[in-house]
C-alpha cells in the first residue's frame, strides 16, 4: 500500500461537493458536501432513509448524481460503474452481502476481482490477506453453510484483496454479535493505521463514538452537521440524526406474575430449507401482561420461530404449543388466530403484507376471521374498509384511505398499518418480529409505545428483535436464540450487555464472570 | 444377422439422440444464466425451414446450418427483447415464441412441402464407414460430432473458465452479480441468443439428415423433452449426455416396435413411452433433490436492475 | 435523450383494458407490413381475418362455435394465472375429457334417458380434473413444476387418444375409420339455442363466467387464489394452504378444459384424429389477453375465435397459408406480454441536461 503512506492530508482522498439525487417521489440526497482523509475513519450516520446508501452508492459507482461533483485527491472523479471505481481504489462491504449461496469462497472471491486469476494463486493471496489482518476462514467452504459473520469476511477479504484507498463499509455491525463486532473494528483500526480511509456507515451511536475520527450526520437528504464523535455523546449525536429529542416510550411496572398465556414446551422442527435453521428444543413461557424478548443476531431461527408461532409451520406434537392452556402445535394460522394468537413477521413486502393489494384487502388477510369478515366464504367488502380505516386512525398511518395500495406506504407507516392491524384484534398473544426495522424515529415511538399498551391491557407480547437496545427499553425478560436453540430467560434489570453477547456468540453453558457493565434501562 | 441389426440401431440412437443433445445443450447454458425459454419447439421449428429452404435455394448445407443458426438466433431476440428489456413473465414468453415459431414456420414452409432435403454426407470419406464397426464412428452426419464436441465444450467453459463462472454468477444470484458490476442483462442476451443459435441448428438437423425433408411441426415436441432433459441432468453437462442418450434409446425403441408390427403392445405406448417417463423422471429428480436442488437460484425470476 | 421507465405506485386501470384493445390491433398493422412484405395483400389478408367474420353475419355461427371452448378453457386457466399456476396442458385435459364422454357415449349407445347428457358433462368434466391432478400431485409431492408435466401429458393424451379410436372404442359400423360411433339422440345437446343460430356451449360460456366472476371477486377462495399469486409468503400467513391451491387451481382447469372437450364432441358427434384442434394452447393467449378477468376472458375468446374463422377466410379469398390464425395468435400474446410494461410503469422521456430538483 505505497500509495497511501504519503502524507497529503491537505488533500482529501474523497472529496463530494453539492451531490443531488432524486428518485419518482422522494430526494434521496440534496446538496451534500463530504471530504474524507486519508487514514480517516469517517462515520455517515443517519437514520433509516436518510440517504446514506443512496450516497456511497453513486461514490461506488452503482448510480450516478443527477448534479454535483466528485473529486478523487484534488482529481474530478467519476465512476460509470463499481469496476471503474475498484480502479480508482475504492472497495465496499454492503450491508446485504452480494454473495453467491451455492458456490465457493474463492469462486465468489474471484468473482468480485476484475481481471482473471488462477485458482491456486488467487487462494494463497486470500490465504495471505486473512493471515494479515486476522481473519479466519476456509476458502473452499460453499457460502450456504456459512454463519452471517463469516459471509462479511469474505467481503472484507474480497475488498482487500484490491489493496483499496478507500473502504467503505454498509452497517456493517447490525448482523454481528458484539465479539465479532470488536474483531471487525480491530480489523478496521488496523487498515486506517496503515492510511486506508473507512467511510462507516451506521446509524449506532455508540459504535461510531468508540471508532471514528469525524462523522457527517445525514437527516432526509442533508448534511445537517459534521463533527468529532470523541467530543460528542451519543445523546448528542442521536438528537442531530433525529432532529428531537429522543422519546423513551413509558413502560410503567414490569408484570412477570400474570397467569401463563403462551407456553412452548420442548418444539423442534427441522430445517425449512438448505439455507434455513432447524429449531432445536424451544421451550418458554409468557404471562399475561408481559412483554417477553427474544435477542439474537440474524439467521439464527428467528423467522423459523416466528414461522412455528404463527402457524405458518406446525409442530410435531399439538401439546408442544399452547394458549391459554388450549393445545394448538398443529393448527394453522387461521385457527390459531381464533384462539387469539396474532403475529407480526419480520418482512413487510410480501410477508406480512402485499404490496399490490389494498390496505383493506391486507386487513382482510389476516383480521378476517377474528373480525368476522368472510361470512360464509364471502368476502364482507365494507367491513374490511371499515376495519382498515379503524386501523388507520387509531394508529395515525399516513395513508389516502382504505382502498391506497400497501406499496403506495412509507415503511414506518406500513408497519404502523401492520402493527395496528394485529393489535385491534385484541389478541391473547401477539408475537412481532423486528417491530422496528427500517422504520423512522417517529413511527418506532408509536410503535413501542402500542407494544407497551397492549401488554398493560394484559396480553402477552414476545418480541423478536436483533436490536439489543429495543429490547432493552422494551421487555421484562429476554431469552437469546443462536443457532436454533433457545437460551434460558433473564430478567432484563439482571443482565449484563456482555452476557448477551456471549450468548448471542453461542457460548450457552458459559458461567459468565460477575462485573460485567449492566445495561442501561429507560 | 445380430451383429448388424445392433450397429443398425446403435447408429439409429446416436442420429436421434442428436437434436435433444444440442437443443439441451443450448438449453443449458440459458438456463445456467438464469433464464428459461420454452420456445424451444419453435426455435428449433424455425431452424429446421430455414436451415431446409436455405440448403435446397442455394444448394449448400454448411450455408443451410448457418442459416439456420442465425434464424434461432433472430427468434430467440424476440424472446430476449420481452423477457430482458420489458421484463414479461418467461413462462407465458416463452410459450408465445413456441407458438410463433409453429405459426412462422409453416408459413414460410409452405412452398418447402413435398421435396426432399438436399442430400447431406456424413464428414468422412466412404472408405472408413465400409467396415460395420467403423461406421459406429465415423458413419454420421455433421451434426453428430458437432453436438459431442458442443457439450463437451459447455461443460468445460461452465466449469473452467472464467466467462462460464460469471454467467452462472449471473443465474445464482443477478441482484449480487449486478451489485458487484456485471452486465447481467447483456449476459442473458448473449446466452439466449447462443440458445437460439443452436436450437436453430438442431432444427436444421431434422429437416436436413433424419427426415430430411420439411413437414410442418415436424420435431414433434422434442423440444420440451430437451427442456426436462435439462432437468433430469440436474444442470449438469455430463448427466446432459447420458440423459440424452436415455431418451435417444426409448425413442428407437418406439420406431423398431412400429416397424415389428409388434401388436400386444400397442405402438401408442411405445409413442408415448418418452414422454411417461420424462414425467417420471422429473418427479424423481425433484423428490431427491428437493426445492434448492442443483436449478440455478434466479431461474426464471425478471430481473429489472431499475426497479 | 433517453427512455426511462419509472414504476407507477399502483397499476394503471386505464392501461389495464386499453392495452389489450391496443395489442390487438398493433398485431393488424403488423399483419398488414408483414403480408405485404411475403408478397399477400396484406390490407386483404388482415381485413379477412379480423373484420370480415365481425361484419359478415353468416360468420357469427362459426365464432361462437369457436369462442365456447375457447372460453371456458380460459376461464379455468384465469385461475392458474391469478395464482401464477401455469397449466400448459389444457389441450391435454380437453382431450382426456372429451375421452372420458365419448367412453360414456359408447357404453350408452343403446339406451335414451335425460340422464346421458348429464352424466357425459359431468364424466368429461371429471376426465379432464382426474388428467390435471396428475401435475398438482407431481408438484405438491415432489416439487415437480407444473409446465413441464402438464405440456409432456398432452402428448401422451394424444397417443391415449390414438390408440382408443383406433382400437377399443373404433366405430363398428365406421368401414375401419378410426372414429368413435355417431353419437345417439339421447347423447346430443341440441344443435342451436332456440332459433337463435348460436351453439350451446356459448350458454355454457356465459354461465361460467358469471360463476367465475362471483368466485374471483366475492369468495374468500377467489381471495386467497389471488393472494398466493401475488405473494405466496403472505398466502401462507393470512391461512391459505399453497396445496391446497395447486390443486384446485389445476383440478378446475382441468374440469373445464373437460367440459370444452366434451361440447366439443357433442358438436361434431363423434371423436376422430382431427380431434385435438389446439384450443388448450389458444386458451392460454385467451385467458392472458382477457388480463384473467372473466368479462376480459369472455370478450378475448370471441377475439381469438374470429382469428381463427378469419384464417379460413383469408386462406381462400387471399390464399395465405393456413398456419397464418396461429402466428397472428402468438403476435397478440407477444403484444400484451410487452403491453404489461404500460400497466406497471410510466415511460418517461428524458433529456441529458440535468434538471434543477426543487
Amino acid at each position: 500500500m505505497t500509495t497511501n503512506a504519503r502524507p497529503r492530508d491537505w488533500i482529501a482522498r474523497l472529496e463530494m461537493r453539492s451531490i443531488t439525487k432524486a428518485f419518482p417521489g422522494v430526494i434521496a440526497n440534496s446538496d451534500v458536501h463530504l471530504s474524507v482523509q486519508p487514514g480517516e475513519i469517517h462515520a455517515l450516520l443517519g437514520e433509516n432513509g436518510a440517504g446514506k446508501s443512496t450516497l456511497v452508492k453513486m461514490i461506488y459507482g452503482i448510480m450516478a448524481p443527477d448534479s454535483g461533483t466528485m473529486l478523487w485527491e484534488g482529481q474530478e472523479y467519476r465512476a460509470p460503474n463499481p469496476r471503474a471505481a475498484r480502479k480508482q481504489g475504492i472497495g465496499m462491504v454492503f450491508q446485504h452481502f452480494s454473495l453467491f449461496e451455492a458456490m465457493d469462497v474463492v469462486e465468489n472471491i474471484a468473482l468480485g476481482l476484475d481481471s482473471a486469476i488462477s485458482r491456486s494463486a488467487l487462494d494463497r493471496e486470500i490465504r495471505a490477506v486473512m493471515d494479515k489482518y486476522g481473519l479466519r476462514l476456509d476458502p473452499r467452504r460453499i457460502i450456504a453453510t456459512l454463519s452471517v459473520g463469516e459471509r462479511q469476511r469474505i467481503e472484507i477479504v474480497r475488498a482487500l484483496l484490491l489493496n483499496p484507498c478507500l473502504l467503505i463499509m454498509d452497517e456493517p455491525t447490525s448482523v454481528l454479535t458484539p465479539q465479532e463486532v470488536e474483531d471487525l473494528f480491530v480489523t478496521l483500526r488496523r487498515l486506517a493505521s496503515e492510511g486506508c480511509s473507512i467511510l462507516y456507515i451506521s446509524h449506532k451511536l455508540h459504535e461510531i463514538v468508540e471508532l471514528c475520527d469525524r462523522a457527517t450526520i445525514l437527516r432526509g437528504g442533508k448534511v445537517v452537521a459534521t463533527c468529532d464523535p470523541r467530543k460528542e455523546t451519543p445523546r448528542s449525536m442521536g438528537e442531530m440524526m433525529i432532529g428531537s429529542d429522543f422519546a423513551d416510550p413509558a413502560r410503567g411496572v414490569a408484570n412477570t406474575q400474570g397467569a401463563v398465556r403462551l407456553s412452548m414446551r420442548d418444539l423442534s422442527l427441522p430445517k425449512p430449507d438448505d439455507f434455513g435453521v432447524a429449531l432445536q428444543s424451544i421451550s418458554f413461557d409468557v404471562h399475561a401482561g408481559e412483554i417477553f424478548g427474544i435477542a439474537g443476531v440474524a439467521g439464527n431461527g428467528q423467522n423459523e420461530l416466528l414461522d412455528a408461532l404463527s402457524g405458518e409451520s406446525l409442530a410435531d406434537r399439538n401439546d408442544a404449543i399452547r394458549i391459554d392452556k388450549d393445545p394448538m402445535g398443529r393448527l394453522g394460522p387461521t385457527k390459531r388466530r381464533a384462539l387469539g394468537l396474532c403475529a407480526v413477521p419480520e418482512e413487510r413486502n410480501g410477508h406480512a403484507a402485499i404490496g399490490n393489494f389494498t390496505l383493506a384487502d391486507n386487513a382482510f388477510l389476516s383480521a378476517r376471521t377474528r373480525m368476522g369478515l368472510d361470512p360464509n366464504g364471502i368476502i364482507d367488502r365494507s367491513g374490511a374498509e371499515a376495519y382498515a380505516q379503524a386501523v388507520i386512525k387509531r394508529f395515525s398511518v399516513k395513508a389516502l384511505g382504505p382502498r391506497a395500495l400497501a406499496g403506495s406506504l412509507s415503511g414506518g407507516n406500513l408497519q404502523k398499518f401492520i402493527m395496528g392491524r394485529e393489535i385491534l384484534q385484541n389478541p391473547s398473544v401477539l408475537v412481532i418480529c423486528q417491530p422496528t426495522w427500517g422504520v423512522d424515529a417517529g413511527s418506532a415511538a408509536a410503535i413501542h409505545q402500542a407494544i407497551i399498551d397492549l401488554a398493560n391491557a394484559g396480553s402477552a407480547v414476545i418480541v423478536i428483535s436483533q436490536d439489543l437496545d429495543e429490547l432493552l427499553r422494551l421487555c421484562d425478560r429476554l431469552s437469546v436464540i443462536n443457532g436454533g436453540k433457545l437460551s434460558a430467560s433473564r430478567v432484563v434489570n439482571e443482565v449484563s450487555v456482555e452476557e448477551l453477547g456471549l450468548l448471542m456468540g453461542g457460548h450457552h453453558d458459559q458461567t459468565i464472570a460477575s462485573g460485567g457493565t449492566h445495561a442501561p434501562r429507560a | 444377422m445380430t451383429w448388424t441389426f445392433l450397429i443398425d440401431a446403435l447408429v439409429t440412437v446416436i442420429g436421434i439422440t442428436t437434436p435433444i443433445l444440442l437443443a439441451a445443450s443450448g438449453e443449458l447454458v440459458v438456463e445456467k444464466s438464469g433464464v428459461i425459454n420454452l420456445g424451444i419447439e419453435g426455435m428449433m421449428l424455425v431452424g429446421a425451414i430455414t436451415g431446409f429452404a436455405v440448403a435446397f435455394e442455394f444448394s449448400n448445407p454448411w450455408i443451410g446450418i448457418g442459416a439456420a443458426a442465425l434464424a434461432g438466433v433472430a427468434t430467440s431476440m424476440i424472446f430476449a427483447v420481452l423477457v430482458l428489456s420489458l421484463g414479461t413473465n418467461q413462462v407465458a414468453t416463452g410459450l408465445a415464441l413456441t407458438i410463433f415459431g409453429i405459426g412462422l414456420s409453416s408459413l414460410i414452409g409452405t412452398n418447402y412441402t413435398g421435396f426432399a432435403a438436399l442430400p447431406f454426407d456424413p464428414p468422412f470419406p466412404d472408405a472408413l464407414v465400409q467396415h460395420p464397426i467403423w461406421r459406429v464412428i465415423f458413419g454420421h452426419s455433421v451434426f453428430v460430432y458437432f453436438a459431442f464436441l458442443l457439450v463437451f465444450t459447455i461443460g468445460w467453459f461452465l466449469s473452467s473458465t472464467r466467462a462460464g463462472l460469471v454467467l452462472r454468477s449471473v443465474g445464482e444470484n443477478d441482484f449480487s452479480a449486478h451489485s458487484i458490476g456485471y452486465p447481467v442483462v447483456a449476459i442473458r442476451f448473449a446466452a439466449i441468443a447462443f440458445g437460439g443459435a443452436i436450437a436453430g441448428i438442431a432444427g436444421a438437423n431434422f429437416s436436413m439428415v433424419i427426415t430430411p425433408m420439411w413437414a410442418e411441426q415436424m420435431t414433434a415436441g422434442r423440444g420440451w423433452i430437451a427442456l426436462a432433459l435439462v432437468v433430469f441432468a440436474g444442470w449438469r453437462a455430463g448427466r446432459l449426455l447420458a440423459g440424452a442418450y436415455f431418451f435417444g434409446v426409448l425413442m428407437t425403441l418406439e420406431l423398431y416396435a412400429k416397424a415389428s408390427g409388434y401388436a400386444i403392445i400397442p405402438s401408442q405406448f411405445w409413442a408415448a413411452m418418452p414422454y411417461l417417463i420424462a414425467v417420471a423422471v422429473l418427479a424423481f429428480i425433484s423428490s431427491r433433490d428437493g426445492k434448492s436442488g442443483k436449478e440455478p437460484a434466479c431461474l426464471g425470476k425478471p430481473f429489472l436492475p431499475n426497479g | 435523450m433517453r427512455l426511462v421507465l419509472e414504476k407507477r405506485l399502483e397499476q394503471s386501470q386505464l392501461m389495464l383494458i386499453m392495452t389489450p384493445i391496443l395489442s390487438v390491433i398493433g398485431v393488424m398493422i403488423i399483419g398488414v407490413i408483414l403480408f405485404d412484405a411475403l408478397g399477400f395483400d396484406g390490407f386483404d389478408a388482415v381485413w379477412q381475418l379480423f373484420i370480415t367474420p365481425v361484419i359478415d353475419s353468416y360468420k357469427w355461427r362459426d365464432v361462437a362455435t369457436k369462442a365456447a371452448p375457447l372460453i371456458l378453457i380460459g376461464l379455468g386457466l384465469s385461475i392458474g394465472n391469478r395464482a401464477k399456476i401455469w397449466n400448459i396442458g389444457a389441450e391435454g385435459q380437453y382431450i382426456v375429457g372429451a375421452l372420458s364422454a365419448a367412453g360414456i357415449s359408447v357404453l350408452t349407445q343403446d339406451l335414451t334417458g335425460f340422464w346421458i347428457i348429464p352424466l357425459m358433462l359431468l364424466g368429461g368434466m371429471v376426465g379432464g380434473a382426474v388428467y390435471a391432478a396428475v401435475p398438482a400431485g407431481l408438484k405438491t409431492r415432489y416439487g415437480v413444476s407444473e409446465v413441464l408435466s402438464s405440456l409432456m401429458l398432452v402428448y401422451v393424451s394424444l397417443q391415449l387418444l390414438s390408440y382408443l379410436i383406433t382400437g377399443p372404442w373404433k366405430d363398428p359400423n365406421g368401414m375401419n375409420f378410426p372414429q368413435t360411433a355417431q353419437l345417439t339422440e339421447a347423447q346430443l345437446l341440441p344443435r342451436e339455442l332456440g332459433d337463435s343460430g348460436l351453439p350451446p356451449g356459448l350458454l355454457f360460456a356465459l354461465v361460467a363466467m358469471i360463476i367465475f366472476a362471483v368466485i374471483v371477486d366475492r369468495t374468500v377462495f377467489g381471495f386467497s387464489i389471488r393472494t398466493i399469486g401475488e405473494a405466496p409468503q403472505a398466502a401462507r400467513f393470512g391461512g391459505f394452504k399453497s396445496n391446497q391451491i395447486v390443486w384446485s387451481a389445476l383440478m378446475i382447469s382441468g374440469a373445464m378444459a373437460g367440459l370444452a372437450g366434451t361440447l366439443e364432441v357433442m358438436q361434431l358427434t363423434r371423436l376422430n384424429l382431427g380431434f385435438p384442434s389446439g384450443y388448450g394452447f389458444t386458451a392460454i393467449i385467451v385467458s392472458l389477453l382477457g388480463r384473467s378477468n372473466p368479462i376480459g376472458v369472455f370478450i378475448a375468446g370471441i377475439v381469438l375465435a374470429v382469428t381463427y374463422v378469419g384464417g379460413q377466410v383469408a386462406q381462400t379469398v387471399v390464399h395465405v397459408p393456413n398456419a397464418t390464425a396461429g402466428l397472428f395468435q402468438a403476435l397478440i400474446l407477444f403484444a400484451i406480454l410487452a403491453s404489461d410494461l404500460i400497466v406497471r410503469y410510466k415511460i418517461k422521456i428524458k433529456t441529458n441536461r440535468l434538471q434543477v430538483q426543487s
